[in-house]
């Protein structure tokens, strides 16, 4: 395994720190790892990262935990970029990541919503209700669009009344 | 989970800073993103779009953030919490753009001030230097009021970024692309709440309907242009709002069709934000939000 490949899988396993069943590559956010040599010869990993949100508080934690792994794993340098272009979407949560969620209670998101050209009012339900992660119901009633953190939002199931979240569309 | 976040004590012995105060530090929100100025664009004039843009979420944002705790229930409380947070994202990333194109912009800060470019765009410039629109900046009211305010204010800013997003400015088109996603949710949000307050009981109806008055004159700043907002269209990076008025208009009128509340016909508020002439409620708003980063200039939040 060489080096790329190596910081590939320990910035791999580094979770969300608000959805910790994810890590940062299932959620999508992680874009890149690269390992480059600087001037002087050193080796140094460029983790690239992006946002769910633009205003995510969890930037700098996951900056910390990419780096603290990455030192840990015998990488003393790492330098963590932002990626802005393209905007994260939903839409790269992966399979294992849609899994995770729902393990731990939490329903993924369906498809994302189409941005290009003008946007319609949506003044009805944004998505068809999503199913209750616990029991299975298809009756559920949403109780806000937005949730503990902005990518979420707010479900109750009106069979098992259990509240449950949902991850948003975007 | 404490070995995965291996970093929480670190800032308490002094070895990062990082994880102190607020915690949403990122040493530069704008690492390792290309800010060239793109060809044949005046870089004061980007650096002042890019404070249009920004001032107007960060001032948004703070009116938004008077909120937390007041809002007539929990779910409502979180909702414009999260809503402001998107536009405190938004406002961060356009004063640090602004900042990177214009560095003349900075306001002076003692030397070795550690506060990074974007907060001292925030909380050092006097009122006469902010570039937002006076809709964000009016004193809050009652409930009705923040929903008519996010309303007139959403429905804008969405029609703006979809247009940014072809921005020739890589900062801005990508910023536009996400603010696009966030923006739609605001939108659908105070649009769903005015047409709930409108349709509901004769007191509520009361109240958007008068908030709705009370708000209209400072709508047409919106849409209005600015002479840097024309250069800016015409150099490709940025979009002039008076093209977005047919899309404003139309889903406006969609949402008070539907709620059966009549469009207003008051008069625009003369003046603007956009040249720095603002509220007596500015002066406010501002010693709030900048008192203690004041009081501390070389502070590390």
């Amino acid at each position: 395994m060489n080096a790329r490949e190596r910081a590939v899988e320990v910035a791999g396993q580094v979770r969300d720190p608000e959805m910790p069943m994810l890590t940062l590559a299932d959620l999508g956010v992680l874009r890149g790892v690269e390992v480059e040599r600087t001037a002087d010869g050193h080796e140094i990993v460029i983790a690239s990262i992006t946002p769910t949100y633009t205003g995510c508080p969890a930037m700098a934690t996951m900056r910390d935990d990419l780096v603290h792994r990455l030192n840990d794993a015998g990488f003393p340098r790492v330098e963590v970029r932002v990626a802005l272009d393209p905007p994260w979407s939903s839409d790269w949560i992966s399979e294992r990541g849609r899994a995770a969620l729902r393990e731990a209670g939490l329903s993924a998101p369906g498809p994302a919503r189409r941005t290009s050209g003008p946007i319609a009012l949506t003044l009805g339900p944004t998505r068809p209700a999503p199913n209750c992660p616990r029991c299975g119901s298809a009756v559920t009633r949403l109780t806000s669009e937005f949730g503990a953190t902005a990518c979420k939002a707010l479900y109750t199931c009106t069979h098992c009344l259990e509240p449950f979240e949902h991850v948003k569309e975007i | 989970m404490s070995d995965e976040h291996g970093g929480i004590f670190d800032g308490l012995i002094g070895a990062e800073s990082a994880q102190w105060a607020f915690g949403t530090d990122f040493e530069d929100p704008l690492a390792g993103v290309d800010t060239t100025v793109p060809d044949g664009v005046d870089h004061t004039e980007l650096a002042e779009y890019c404070l249009m843009l920004g001032d107007d979420a960060l001032i948004m944002s703070q009116r938004l953030t008077e909120w937390c705790s007041r809002a007539p229930d929990l779910e409502e409380d979180i909702a414009l919490a999260n809503i402001a947070l998107d536009l405190l994202g938004q406002a961060r990333l356009l004063l640090a753009r602004a900042a990177a194109a214009d560095p003349g912009l900075l306001p002076a800060l003692p030397e070795g001030s550690p506060v990074p470019a974007e907060d001292a765009l925030a909380f050092f410039r006097d009122a006469g230097q902010f570039r937002n629109v006076r809709l964000a900046e009016v004193a809050n009211g009652d409930f009705g009021h923040v929903v008519v305010r996010l309303l007139l204010f959403s429905v804008a800013r969405l029609a703006l970024l979809e247009r940014l997003r072809a921005s020739s400015d890589t900062v801005l088109a990508a910023v536009a692309a996400k603010g696009v996603k966030e923006v739609t949710y605001h939108r659908d949000w105070a649009a769903r709440w005015f047409l709930t307050l409108a349709q509901g009981t004769e007191e509520s109806c009361h109240r958007v309907v008068t908030a709705l008055s009370a708000l209209w004159p400072l709508q047409p700043e919106l849409v209005a242009t600015h002479p840097v907002e024309l250069s800016l269209a015409r150099a490709g990076v940025g979009v002039d709002p008076a093209t977005t008025r047919g899309e404003v208009d139309a889903v406006l009128d969609q949402v008070l069709a539907v709620s059966g509340v009549a469009r207003p016909d008051h008069p625009p508020l003369e003046g603007g934000g956009r040249t720095g002439t603002h509220t007596e409620d500015f002066a406010d708003l501002l010693a709030e939000m900048q008192m203690v980063a004041r009081a501390h200039p070389s502070g590390r939040w």
